[in-house]
């Protein structure tokens, strides 16, 4: 009998606790790896007592396979702006308005009414970049601003490349290789694009998203990768370059966007306006080293950000940066057959 | 008379119906979990795949042909799905390997074990399930961190002055054939030690007084008497490496995709549920062929001896 009383007694004080934390809120944030600052997150949580948990996904496609099939479990999502109108037409995001939202003053004029999200109805700027190389010039002294580090890898970096598994990005990157527009639907620069990749796959090593310990640690040599995640990669081996392909580039932004089967929208709706705020802004950039589209964050970012080589495009390469965008069907569908085939592609 | 039979006879069926009734939720889990979920991928390898992921309810045999056949995505022509057929015949290849390296590895190791006093035995076999006690993602892990190639052995022969520069041991077949060995090897040691443990060792002593080499009692006595625990080990490891997903996805980087990696891919990046669900059923069938072929080598054995 005595030994039934301490067990319900156990199991109250448990329902007790469950419910504390569950008054206290919780939020679950679905975000790429390796791309949200733990200090900002613990402000947010000490500042509206809200636990915060945080799940990877490796690409866009991922992220939208998961949440797609409903009861994800997740609240917040950080999908690349070529992807938002999708989230939006497939019905997953939830309408919060942040334009609306006490903190959207600070977001820069240039973002305030983007085209995947007209009048910032859904979403609000987490990070923004470019889609380049990396390469360690221990490894490689060559030229590093070209697609040729991927497509037509030099001796030196043969077996030894990685390719981010962002497969709008690869098909991109190997159109603009090839002379093409991105999102082009011509039929000779798709052909190519696919014999580009075919010839390319040999000298591949990976098909990884976590570079920034693989490049470090010397498992890749090379990668395809975006800037900010370079300039992590430079700080701790200063051999480590990103490369501005002179054949083209995407400049891209990820935004943040509440779901719409969210189970805590009220703690959700609090951090897309916390994310506004130039000074949590400026903590995430000095972690995940991308610009973030909040004026004034800049201020509350380390001084090695103002002039980094990753984030002050050279004039010579400012002009042949091309904006990320949802392609029309005919594109898009090139890139959903060739993509996963890309991937089950084996070395000769 | 009739009386006591009539009692005997119900209690006879009470039996029954309390056996069937305590099974009952064994039945119901095997139906609502293997069978149910086994059918709806039987059905979706014949539907069309949605633009996002998911099906739509229009029948088409295009997942099946896709899994053998590639149709081209300009001119529409079809030829063989060369990637497919070789991810197939590779995972295949590598499972083999696997089986055959961990029977290798394997079989002194049980026969060491089956030979130990009977006290100690259990310490022996204990020290075989410590690997058990991690998790094999944690597991997988430690491996990549020894061959990387900043890992422990390139350090090392560098160090000794051995390799001039790293070896690429990392996403390699032999990284994944390394990782499978590793993890399926308890899988190979517990059913042989199992037969090996009821050997009756005076015939090996009887083939000894005999002249036999012991090479020819290995081949001519051990093996046949243990060939039940042999195909039992074997099927054990064939077929979660078969499927494994884990380890080539780790030790392989993602490009040296094995089967288990190819059917992610169609449920994850690739939103083609439907050929994902034809590879899934196409991996289940070739698991079949393999278990009857075992099956009936089986039974040949235990003619011979039993």
């Amino acid at each position: 009998m005595k030994r039934i009383t301490t067990t319900l007694a156990f199991a109250a004080a448990l329902l007790a606790s469950t419910g504390l934390a569950h008054a206290e809120g919780v939020l679950n944030i679905y975000n790429w790896g390796n791309y949200t600052s733990p200090d900002m997150i613990k402000k947010f949580e000490d500042q509206y007592k809200v636990k915060v948990t945080i799940t990877d996904y490796d690409s866009n496609d991922t992220a939208l396979a998961k949440v797609r099939q409903g009861g994800s479990g997740f609240d917040m999502v950080v999908p690349s702006q070529n992807y938002i109108p999708i989230w939006i037409s497939e019905g997953l995001l939830l309408e919060t308005n942040p334009g609306g939202m006490e903190n959207f003053k600070n977001v820069a004029e240039e973002w305030k009414n983007p085209e995947f999200d007209p009048g910032r109805k859904y979403t609000v700027p987490w990070a923004m970049g470019i889609v380049g190389t990396v390469v360690n010039t221990d490894v490689y002294k060559g030229d590093i601003n070209t697609w040729g580090i991927i497509f037509d890898t030099p001796d030196e970096l043969k077996g030894k490349v990685n390719v981010v598994p962002e497969m709008t990005d690869v098909i991109d990157a190997a159109v603009l290789y090839n002379g093409g527009t991105k999102c082009t639907g011509d039929l000779t620069i798709l052909k190519k694009v696919r014999d580009t990749l075919v010839k390319a796959k040999p000298n591949w090593v990976a098909m990884e998203y976590g570079t920034i310990e693989k490049m470090g640690s010397g498992d890749f040599s090379a990668s395809s990768d975006w800037n900010g995640s370079a300039f992590r990669q430079r700080l701790a081996n200063p051999k480590i370059k990103f490369g501005y392909p002179k054949e083209g580039y995407v400049n891209w932004s990820d935004n943040l966007g509440v779901l719409k089967d969210a189970a805590n929208v009220e703690n959700a709706k609090l951090f897309q306006n916390f994310m506004m705020d130039p000074e949590n802004a400026g903590m995430n950039s000095a972690f995940h080293r991308y610009a973030n589209g909040i004026a004034g964050s800049d201020a509350f970012m380390p001084a090695d950000m103002k002039d980094a080589p990753e984030i002050k495009i050279p004039a010579e390469f400012a002009s042949v940066g091309v904006p990320s965008q949802t392609c029309p069907r005919k594109s898009r569908s090139f890139t959903r057959r060739s993509g996963p085939s890309c991937r089950s592609k084996l070395p000769a | 008379m009739s009386g006591a039979s009539d009692v005997i006879e119900a209690e006879a069926r009470r039996d029954v119906r309390n056996r069937w009734l305590l099974s009952m939720p064994a039945l119901l889990i095997i139906l609502l979990a293997a069978a149910g979920p086994l059918l709806i991928v039987l059905v979706y390898s014949f539907l069309t795949p949605g633009p996002y992921g998911d099906v739509q309810w229009q029948p088409t045999l295009s997942a099946w042909v896709n899994v053998f056949l590639e149709r081209d995505i300009f001119d529409e022509t079809l030829s063989l799905a060369d990637a497919h057929v070789s991810i197939f015949m590779r995972s295949v290849w590598l499972s083999l390997v696997t089986t055959v390296l961990t029977l290798l590895v394997g079989f002194p190791t049980a026969y060491f074990i089956a030979t130990r006093p009977d006290n100690s035995r259990e310490l022996w076999l204990f020290l075989i399930t410590i690997p058990f006690w991690t998790n094999l993602l944690i597991r997988t892990f430690a491996i990549l961190q020894i061959i990387r190639n900043e890992g422990l052995i390139n350090n090392l022969m560098i160090d000794l002055g051995i390799f001039a520069r790293p070896v690429q041991m990392l996403f390699t077949d032999g990284a994944i054939l390394t990782g499978m060995v590793y993890v399926y090897l308890p899988l190979m040691v517990l059913p042989l030690y199992a037969s090996m443990e009821k050997l009756d060792f005076r015939l090996v002593e009887a083939g000894y007084d005999l002249y036999a080499t012991p090479f020819r009692v290995l081949r001519r006595i051990i093996i046949p008497l243990v060939k039940p625990g042999i195909i039992a080990g074997s099927i054990l490891v064939f077929i979660p490496a078969l499927g494994a997903y884990v380890t080539p996805s780790i030790l392989g980087g993602g490009k040296n995709l094995m089967l288990g990696n190819l059917i992610e891919l169609q449920f994850g990046q690739g939103r083609n549920w439907p050929l994902g669900a034809a590879l899934s059923i196409t991996l289940m069938l070739i698991v079949m062929v393999a278990l009857l072929f075992y099956v009936r080598n089986a039974k040949g054995s235990g003619a011979r001896h039993g």
